[in-house]
């Protein structure tokens, strides 16, 4: 494929594919609302998530954002090394998303720091954020989309514990976080906690712990024995949804782990909000491309 | 039992009866205005440019669609985060003598105080149903201040019916989500205790 009818071929994938993440939540999360929502019995709480659910479809009907919030755009991407394409990524994704800004239509959320205003595109400095892994000898190209609304971004928060204070330290610093801000962030939240050595490897794990799907869990026996603690530990909060109390707190608790320096344990908090929009999407050499988060897409 | 619905403008009569927990609906105008308005007012110490004595606020900044000059559609809006205008609501409200604020999520001390003296609640629609909130805008009445953008322009929306709108802070002093709050620490406490039996991997 000739250099330019490739790119327009993945700007105009990914045009379509935004659009579509911000209408319709993922298959995962859409079962786990659903879960969660049959079991609540608090009359408040069944009310919100009735209306949650109407909500959800309604935006598809009329084929509109679900959340006014269509957030930031993040895009956090596994490049195969011989992808053939991956020099041009950062500038086609920038178009493909001033594309769907006006496509979807999305909210202007792309604020310049220090000058201070809304460029109106959702492209700016460093917007659409894109976090890089390439991967040796693949050739293929992998894509999590994510809106980083306001609501969910709020609540981050990274910091270094001593060694002391342990994995103790570890639960009190995630459970602090959601009777704090967690319950204004729309519960039921998908949380990621990430451990390493300092506050930017913490951080940057514990936002791929939210592109992680729903039900998966950490390679690591402990670290998948304290996800299922936490997420057993956050429920019985009974944040419910919006944080008007109920049966549950979250979707559920992922870790992602690095190695630490033996005086340090850096470590970072991220949610996802109930409408948790990420998309996964993995081209091939070709451009034929596979959508595994949403069934039924269809464009 | 029958819908609680409030009609701008509101009376501090009206609001004698609702209490923490309850539900109520909208009908008339309701006004998008959140971080920057809050400064202007407060801290810039200028005028808003709308009259919403008796009247309602969002927070919240929505997804608009240009139709023609001055013609524009509501396509998706819910509110945001409350706390952010915290710093600023008693002051809010005091000058600006609303009497609905609407938005997601708890508020503190000030606007517990506000909302006591002032005579006016705090109410939650919830969050992420966007769609569902624009559905009840029958139009848009005015943009003001568009200088600061879509989502900090002050959108003033006649809206029908606009709810569910869960009452977090009532004039009788009580604030839903900081009565939770105490439960919620008292469980935190609790499963903290429970999880640092078993996460004892330094050792």
């Amino acid at each position: 494929m000739i250099e330019k009818e490739a790119a327009e071929k993945i700007t105009d994938t990914m045009v379509k594919f935004i659009d579509y993440t911000g209408k319709c939540l993922p298959d995962d999360v859409r079962g786990k609302l659903d879960e969660l929502s049959r079991q609540e019995t608090i009359p408040l709480a069944k009310i919100i998530y009735d209306t949650m659910m109407k909500n959800q479809k309604l935006a598809i009907d009329l084929d509109r954002p679900s959340c006014q919030d269509t957030g930031a755009i993040q895009f956090f991407i596994k490049c195969g090394a011989k992808f053939p394409y991956i020099g041009e990524l950062p500038a086609l994704l920038k178009d493909a998303t001033m594309r769907a800004t006006k496509a979807a239509p999305l909210r202007h959320n792309c604020v310049e720091t220090f000058d201070e205003y809304n460029t109106g595109k959702n492209v700016g400095t460093d917007i659409p954020s894109i976090f890089w892994d390439i991967i040796p000898d693949t050739d293929k190209l992998d894509i999590n989309t994510y809106m980083a609304g306001g609501g969910c971004s709020l609540p981050g928060k990274a910091m270094v514990l001593m060694p002391g204070e342990g994995y103790e330290g570890v639960t009190k610093f995630v459970l602090d976080q959601m009777t704090t801000y967690g319950l204004n962030a729309c519960p039921p939240l998908l949380v990621g906690v990430g451990i390493g050595t300092s506050v930017e490897v913490a951080a940057v794990l514990s936002k791929k712990a939210l592109m992680r799907p729903l039900g998966s869990h950490n390679k690591n026996a402990r670290a998948a024995e304290m996800e299922k603690l936490l997420e057993e530990g956050i429920n019985k909060i009974g944040l419910g949804p919006q944080g008007l109390m109920g049966k549950n707190s979250v979707m559920g608790v992922h870790i992602e782990n690095a190695a630490r320096h033996p005086s340090v344990i850096g470590v970072a908090v991220n949610v996802g909000c109930w409408s948790h929009r990420r998309g996964h999407i993995v081209f091939d050499r070709e451009l034929n491309y596979v959508i595994d988060s949403h069934s039924g897409v269809n464009f | 039992m029958d819908k609680k619905i409030l009609t701008t403008p509101i009376q501090a009569e009206d609001l004698e009866d609702i209490n923490v927990g309850d539900i109520i609906y909208l009908n008339g105008y309701i006004t998008t205005c959140r971080d920057v308005a809050h400064r202007r007012l407060i801290e810039e110490k200028r005028d808003l440019p709308i009259d919403i004595r008796g009247g309602a606020i969002l927070h919240a900044g929505p997804i608009i669609r240009t139709l023609d000059e001055d013609k524009y559609e509501m396509v998706s809006v819910g509110p945001t985060t409350s706390m952010r205008m915290e710093k600023f609501e008693e002051e809010f409200i005091k000058k600006t003598g609303v009497r609905l604020i609407v938005g997601k999520g708890g508020m503190g001390k000030g606007t517990m105080a506000g909302c006591q003296k002032y005579k006016a609640l705090h109410v939650v629609f919830p969050a992420g149903c966007a769609v569902v909130a624009a559905k009840c805008v029958e139009y848009i009445e005015s943009a003001k201040w568009k200088d600061l953008g879509m989502p900090e322009t002050l959108w003033t929306c006649k809206v029908k019916e606009f709810g569910p709108l869960i009452v977090s802070i009532d004039t009788h002093g009580r604030n839903l989500f900081e009565e939770n709050k105490i439960i919620y620490d008292k469980r935190k406490d609790e499963a903290y205790k429970e999880i640092c039996k078993h996460v004892s991997f330094i050792k």
